[in-house]
Order: structure tokens, then C-alpha cells, then sequence
């Protein structure tokens, strides 16, 4: 009988698509748009969506569309920077503790169980009220964050797969422990980890927002998407696009890595699928 | 049960000694000295000592690690450097509207939630499954800080429904939108969780058993396959909970709800950090003690978790 190659779902293609979207942004705003994200005109502020400005102007008349893709280089920064940091972190930490286990292992379970002891936003919000707001701080309160959920993750992948025979083997052959965690067990437990990581990406991109949008994270004149909404809901009534255009590449963003997170779950993390 | 019960306790109790100590450290870990920060450089001497002394960060570290600690325990978080009232009497005063918003958000999101899944898990494959779905992956990736400002736009501004913002006189008609902004995450996660956990256990031999003995379906889905699949959502809503304190900073900021996490905002922008301190610590417990609430509610609705750890 022929094994059934299993496919990415048609929603994940989407999911990747935005995602797409959302670096080729990044990448070429300053081709995608002839305007500056910090050039003011006070005589257009509010501007609301015309042909010239398809998605209308802030209230110092700056093109909103023009700081939405200088946006999502902030997003994609500071996503893309702290998701790596994180799973680097944990991944090591975790595989650490879950593979020599003992004193170290149980040390190092309960400091991730102090981290935990955080809502991660809270915890976040106090590492900003310490460095005080810049993109670099809300990278670092991110990274201190996340690197937890990878750590725990690891840990439990790691138990399981340390008792599998081709690490055994790999022992009897009298390789290092390094070398075992590094090129034995690390490429069998990377689907979880990479799915776990696509979600992360969501999480970053709306607890960076979430900062900026409480004002403590990205200061302006710089262009970020939380701050954008921040300073759009003031003007709800007069000029709701303010609020309309940051909220909805947000949610874009995020729903791109749900979308890729959940089709990459089904193909590299069966046994994850809850769905 | 006791065992169960005595174990998780103990358990969080080192927990909790590590939530303290950051807590303790967040003053000392601002770089450059934190009475710069809180009066700013152009402070006199004599305000600048006072405040040292006040705070206590003359003495030596290990004596105000000490203080803090025998402090904490009885309740006392030291005083608001923005207007002098116990740090204390500030977080009782605002913890009922944030425990009033969690609670209506977890209310909204059970509500909405556990139909949606169930209705979804009887029908795979169905429009009303795809639209549960979909219900859920919309609410899953949209940030309360836009949803927030959405419904103000909609229900507030142009229907002119319900209020824009603030607790006002206390009615019910204030916490609809903040409710519905804060529980509409948790509801899209729970009714995955629900339509997932009903999926399972409607293939289990008993339910077979059940709907063999001739049982009508309502029986076999509300009694049978539900008090199952309810068990892993308890976990679920146990560890939204803390998470829904976490959110109601943010909601509670939008809506200018006066709780606690628009006192911890506050605090943070004035850099008036024992009421940073104070808030961060009553929120960080109380996640913990729910935490611990959940594990045993876990073990009291499962009886093999009670045994395994018995």
C-alpha cells in the first residue's frame, strides 16, 4: 500500500501568503511609497482616505500608508529578533534540563516555574517600567518572556526522545552528549518547535503592539501599528481610518502565522493537533 | 485529596518567594539611580534624601530585602509616591471592577463558547462547524486593543447603544463592552477546546454504549460526552483566568475601566514604582493562587490525576 504524503492545508498556503505580504512590505516600503513616514503637513492632518493617500492621514497630516509599511518593519523586527533569541534560549535550556535531568533539571524547572508565575504581558509591562520605552527594551521584556514556553517544550520532547533507540545507538557509538543533542535529537523534535515558534510570532507581533499601544514601547515619531491605534482612537468619530488601517494589519499578521502555525501543526505535529 | 491539596500548596510556595524577590529587585534594577527617575535630576538634596530614606534605599540591600518581605506579609506595600495614600488601600480600591470585568469576560466567553463548540462537534464539516471555526480564528487573531475601539465605534458611537467608556453608576450596561473585548480571545481558544475535546470523546465506546441502550441524543451529548470533555476545559479556563488579568490592562486602559491594570499603567507612566510594585505582586498571586485552584479542581474532577498523585 502507498503512504499518503500528507500536504499543507489550503488555509496555510493563505496563512504564508500574509505573511508574505507582510515581509515584502517591510522589505520595500521605500519602493512601495514615495512618501516619508515622519514628514509632516499640519494643513492635511486627518486627511481621510483619498487617491494620493489611499489610506489617508494622521493628525500631523502624515500618510498613514506610508507608516503602516515602515510599521511592519518594526513588527517584523521586533518578531522576528526576539522570536529567535527565545527559541535559541529555550530550546537550550530545555533540551539541557531535559536530557542530563537530576539537580540541574529540577533547578531549572523551577525557575521557568517562577516565569510562569507571571501573566507574560504583566511581566513584560514590569521589564518596561525597569528599561524604560525603546524598541531595543521591548525586544529584551519579549525575550525574557518567551523563552519559557520553548524551554518547557524542549524539556518534555527531549525525555521522550532520549530513550529512543537512535539515541542509544548514538551513545554506543561514544558520541558526545553535544553532539547527540545537537545532531540526533535537535532535527527530530524541530517540527514542534518550529510550529511552536510560528505561533510565537503572533504573540510578539501583538505584545509588541500592545506595548507601544499602552505607550511604553516603540516612542514615536518612529511608525508602529500599536501606537498608530493608540494615537487613532482619539479621533474614532472624525477619522475612524486611523483605527480601521493599524488594527487591521495586525490582525492580518496575526492571522497569517495562526493560519501557517495550524497547517504546519497538522503536517510536522500530528499528535499536537487539537483541531 | 489533603495530599493533593498540601502538594500543590507547598509547591507554590517557592513560587511565590520568587515572585516577591523580583518584585523586591524592580526598583534596584532600574539603571542609573531610581530617585533620578522618580523626581527627575533637577530635585533638591533634602527632597532626594528624603525620598531615599523613605524608601528605604539607604540601607544596606539585604536589610531592605528583609523590610520588604516582613512588610509584604502583613499586607503593608508601602506608600504612592503620587499621592502619599497606602499602596494597599489604592489596589483594594480598584481590585472589584477588575474582578468584576474578569468575571463578565469569563461569563461572555463560556456563554459563547461552549454552544459554538458543541454545535460545531455535532455537525463536523457542516456551514455551522465552518462558521464556529472561523468565529473562533477571527477572535483568536484579533487584538483586544482594535477590537476595543471597534465596538466603541459600533455599539457606542454610532448606535449610540451602550456607554463609551468608564464604570459609571456601576450598571450592567458599562461592562458589556469591555466584557465582550476581554472575553472574546478566551472565547475563540474555548471553543476550539470544546469542539476538539467533543469530537474525541463522541467517538469513545461508551457513548456507542449509550446511544445502543436507546438514550435520546441530548442525553448522550449533555450528560455523557460533555462532563468528559468539560474536564481538560477546566485546566483551560483556570490558566485564561490569569490570562484575562494580564488583558484587562490593556481593555481596562481603552475603556478607562477603573481597575487594576489602569492603576498599574498609571503607575508605570508616573514611575511611581511602590505602586508598580504593589500591583505587579497582587497580580502575579493571584495568577498563582489560581493556578493552584485550577490543578485541584483538575484532580477533584479527575479521579485517575487524584490517584496518580496519591
Amino acid at each position: 500500500m502507498m503512504r499518503r504524503r500528507r500536504r499543507l492545508a489550503p488555509s496555510a498556503y493563505l496563512g504564508g501568503i500574509l505573511l508574505g505580504l507582510l515581509v515584502l512590505s517591510a522589505g520595500l516600503a521605500s519602493v512601495l511609497t514615495s512618501y516619508d513616514p515622519r514628514t509632516q503637513d499640519l494643513s492635511a492632518g486627518l486627511g481621510a482616505p483619498s487617491w494620493p493617500h489611499p489610506c489617508g492621514q494622521d493628525k500631523l497630516g502624515r500618510d498613514l500608508c506610508a507608516r503602516l509599511l515602515y510599521g511592519a518593519r518594526i513588527s517584523l523586527l521586533v518578531g522576528v529578533v526576539s522570536v529567535a533569541v527565545t527559541l535559541a534560549v529555550g530550546t537550550a535550556v530545555g533540551a539541557v534540563s531535559g536530557y542530563r535531568g537530576g539537580l540541574l533539571d529540577e533547578l531549572l524547572m523551577r525557575l521557568t516555574d517562577m516565569f510562569l508565575a507571571f501573566p507574560g504581558i504583566l511581566l513584560a509591562l514590569a521589564m518596561m517600567a525597569i528599561l524604560g520605552p525603546s524598541i531595543l527594551n521591548v525586544i529584551i521584556a519579549l525575550c525574557i518572556v518567551g523563552w519559557v514556553g520553548y524551554a518547557r517544550l524542549t524539556r518534555g520532547l527531549v525525555l521522550v526522545a532520549r530513550e529512543m533507540e537512535y539515541v542509544t545507538a548514538a551513545r554506543a557509538t561514544g558520541a558526545a552528549s553535544g553532539y547527540i543533542l545537537l545532531w540526533h535529537i535537535l532535527p527530530n523534535i524541530a517540527g514542534p518547535l518550529i510550529v511552536q515558534a510560528t505561533f510565537s510570532l503572533a504573540g510578539v507581533i501583538v505584545a509588541e503592539a500592545g506595548l507601544s499601544f499602552l505607550g511604553l514601547g516603540v516612542q514615536p515619531p518612529t511608525p508602529s501599528w500599536g501606537a498608530m491605534l493608540n494615537e487613532g482612537r482619539v479621533f474614532l468619530v472624525l477619522a475612524p481610518h486611523l483605527t480601521l488601517f493599524p488594527g487591521g494589519a495586525i490582525m492580518l499578521a496575526v492571522l497569517g502565522c495562526n493560519l501557517l502555525g495550524d497547517g504546519l501543526r497538522d503536517l510536522l505535529d500530528p499528535r499536537g493537533h487539537t483541531n | 485529596m489533603r495530599t493533593v491539596v498540601l502538594r500543590r500548596i507547598l509547591f507554590i510556595l517557592p513560587v511565590i518567594w520568587g515572585v516577591s524577590t523580583f518584585v523586591f529587585l524592580i526598583i534596584h534594577l532600574i539603571p542609573g539611580d531610581p530617585i533620578d527617575l522618580m523626581l527627575g535630576e533637577t530635585a533638591n538634596t533634602v527632597d532626594r534624601e528624603a525620598l531615599r530614606r523613605q524608601l528605604g534605599l539607604d540601607r544596606p540591600l539585604w536589610q531592605q530585602y528583609v523590610t520588604f518581605l516582613q512588610r509584604a506579609v502583613r499586607g503593608d506595600l508601602g506608600h504612592s509616591l503620587h499621592n502619599r495614600r497606602p499602596v494597599r488601600i489604592l489596589i483594594g480600591e480598584r481590585l472589584p471592577a477588575t474582578a468584576a470585568l474578569a468575571g463578565a469576560a469569563l461569563v461572555v466567553a463560556i456563554a459563547l463558547a461552549l454552544p459554538l463548540g458543541i454545535l460545531a462537534s455535532l455537525r463536523p464539516r457542516s456551514w455551522l462547524d465552518t462558521v464556529s471555526m472561523l468565529l473562533a480564528l477571527i477572535g483568536v487573531s484579533m487584538p483586544n486593543f482594535w477590537l476595543g475601539p471597534l465596538l466603541i465605534l459600533g455599539f457606542s458611537l454610532h448606535l449610540g447603544w451602550l456607554p463609551v467608556s468608564g464604570r459609571g453608576d456601576g450598571s450592567i450596561a458599562y461592562l458589556i463592552l469591555p466584557a465582550l473585548t476581554l472575553g472574546t480571545a478566551m472565547m475563540a481558544i474555548l471553543t476550539r477546546m470544546t469542539r476538539a475535546g467533543m469530537l474525541e470523546t463522541l467517538r469513545e465506546d461508551y457513548i456507542r454504549t449509550a446511544r445502543a441502550k436507546g438514550l435520546v441524543e441530548w442525553i448522550v451529548v449533555g450528560k455523557h460526552a460533555l462532563g468528559n470533555a468539560l474536564i481538560p476545559l477546566v485546566t483551560l479556563i483556570g490558566l485564561q483566568g490569569g490570562a484575562l488579568l494580564s488583558g484587562a490592562v490593556i481593555t481596562e486602559t481603552i475603556f478607562a475601566w477603573p481597575g487594576l491594570g489602569d492603576l498599574t499603567i498609571r503607575a508605570i507612566q508616573q514611575r511611581d514604582y511602590p505602586v508598580v510594585q504593589g500591583c505587579v505582586l497582587v497580580i502575579a498571586l493571584t495568577y498563582v493562587v489560581a493556578n493552584m485552584i485550577t490543578d485541584v479542581a483538575y484532580a477533584v474532577l479527575d479521579p485517575r490525576i487524584r490517584f496518580e498523585s496519591e
